[in-house]
Order: structure tokens, then C-alpha cells, then sequence
């Protein structure tokens, strides 16, 4: 599966479009993390635990999306995108949605 | 008597945080910095671009996406600062450098993303802020704000500059 986030890839024309694929995860941190980001509100510096959280959640959201694309036939996805947003207090949902298409 | 001493607490508490904030935060912004700048001019060889499109006189062997991202929190001095700057309004300097922090070093790793994977530039470089939220139920719900930097790296068959 070739991705990028660029509307085309070089050297490839693109054969088939199957339209926009998605996927998507909410998750929520656990109590010890969300502990130690406290301390760090004191302190300042940089929140490891919740860079660490979100990045594995993004990549599960791309898996996710990945998967869909695979299903529908396609050899690529163009256009990624992420996007993130809070949904409530200590839960975040992390999103990727992108173009399936084939590419020769 | 008893009042006394709790009437301290109550203020000697917040006065040390402040303290104790204001020394530890200063520090970590300062090596913060320093890395950045560092880190920077290490990686100025290797190039991300918003260009949404891959100039054409770009040989491109190869592509796939690479991100970065940094979720960093504010410390209680500058958040007691901002506090006192929304009285008055105007520009929030505390919370300026924060996001300056945080996204030149998403910016960075996304760079060094690319660096580990072979690439020599990444193109459609993409910039996203959210503010990420605690569990905990208290007043201050802010835990920190996360960057996240993504684009296309390229693997190229020569040097783009």
C-alpha cells in the first residue's frame, strides 16, 4: 500500500478512484499517566506519555483506514490527511481519511 | 492560632509552586531550545516544503508518509501569567513560546522520521494543533497541546537543492 499526502505520485497514473476511506479510534489515558502529566503541569516540559499514546493510536487509525482500502481493491491511498480532536476530558479521537485509488 | 498556620498554607503552598515553577519551567524552555537549534541546523540539509505537488524537476525514487508530534504542557508560573494577562488582554508571551516549542519540535521529528527512513525531502508538510484534555476532574482541564507535523518524504535519485 503506497501512501502520501500528496494528490498524485509520481511516475504512477492513477487508474481507478474508490473514493474517500477512513479510519478512526478514540482513546483515553490511563490514571498513572494522567497522574505524572499533572506533575508536569507544575513543572512544564514535554507530556512523553501522551506523545507516545497518540502516535500508536494515529497509527492504529491509519491501519484501520489502510485496511478499508484494502478491502475496496485499491493499491494506494492520496490525500491523507489526520486529524485530532478532544472529544470529552481525558479522551481524544484521532482520525485518518484519504483518497483510495489504484495506480498502475 | 490554628487559622494562622492555615492561612499560610494556603498561601505559602501556591507561593513555593510558583517558585519551584518558575525555575524548573525556565530551565526545561532553555534546553529545550537549545536542542532545537541544534537539532535544527543538523537537519537543514534535508528539506520539508508545503509544496503541494512534487516539482517536476524532482526525480523521485520513492515516497511514503512521515510525522512527527510533541504534546507539551505550559508550568504553573506561566499559567498563573497568562492567567493575569486575561485581565488586562493582549499577547499571551507564555503561551507563545510554548507552541513555538512544541511545533518546531514536531517539525523535527518529523524531519528525523524521514532521515531514518531513507528520505531526502518532504513535500505537503502539514501543521495540526489540538489541545489535549486531562481524565482528572479539576478546574485546570488543560494537560498540554499537541503538534503534530506530517507530510510526504521523498526518496530522491539526486539532491533537490
Amino acid at each position: 500500500m503506497i501512501l502520501s499526502t500528496t494528490e498524485t505520485i509520481p511516475g504512477r497514473t492513477i487508474k481507478r478512484f474508490f473514493g474517500v476511506v477512513t479510519g478512526s479510534t478514540v482513546r483515553s489515558k490511563h490514571i498513572g499517566r494522567d497522574f505524572m502529566a499533572g506533575l508536569k503541569n507544575i513543572f512544564g516540559g514535554e507530556l512523553k506519555g501522551y506523545t507516545e499514546l497518540l502516535q500508536e493510536s494515529r497509527e492504529d487509525a491509519l491501519a484501520r483506514m489502510v485496511q478499508e482500502a484494502e478491502s475496496l481493491g485499491a493499491n494506494a491511498v492520496v490525500n491523507l490527511r489526520f486529524a485530532t480532536s478532544s472529544i470529552t476530558q481525558g479522551a481524544a479521537e484521532l482520525f485518518a481519511y484519504g483518497t483510495a485509488v489504484q495506480v498502475d | 492560632m490554628a487559622s494562622a498556620i492555615e492561612a499560610a498554607i494556603n498561601l505559602g503552598v501556591p507561593l513555593l509552586l510558583l517558585a519551584v515553577a518558575y525555575f524548573t519551567g525556565r530551565r526545561v524552555e532553555r534546553q529545550h531550545y537549545a536542542s532545537i537549534r541544534a537539532r535544527e541546523s543538523e537537519l537543514r540539509m534535508l528539506p520539508a516544503v508545503t509544496f503541494r505537488q512534487i516539482p517536476s524537476a524532482w526525480a523521485v525514487d520513492g515516497l511514503g508518509v512521515v510525522s512527527g508530534s510533541c504534546v507539551v504542557s505550559v508550568d504553573y508560573f506561566k499559567r498563573f501569567l497568562a492567567g493575569l494577562r486575561t485581565f488586562v488582554g493582549g499577547r499571551v508571551t507564555s503561551y507563545e513560546t510554548l507552541l513555538d516549542r512544541a511545533r518546531r519540535e514536531a517539525i523535527l521529528r518529523c524531519k528525523e522520521d524521514a532521515r531514518r527512513r531513507g528520505f531526502q525531502a518532504v513535500v505537503n508538510l502539514r501543521i495540526e494543533t489540538t489541545r489535549v484534555t486531562r481524565a482528572s476532574n479539576n478546574s485546570r482541564a488543560t494537560a498540554g497541546v499537541e503538534v503534530l507535523a506530517f507530510g510526504t518524504g521523498l526518496e530522491l535519485r539526486r539532491d533537490p537543492r
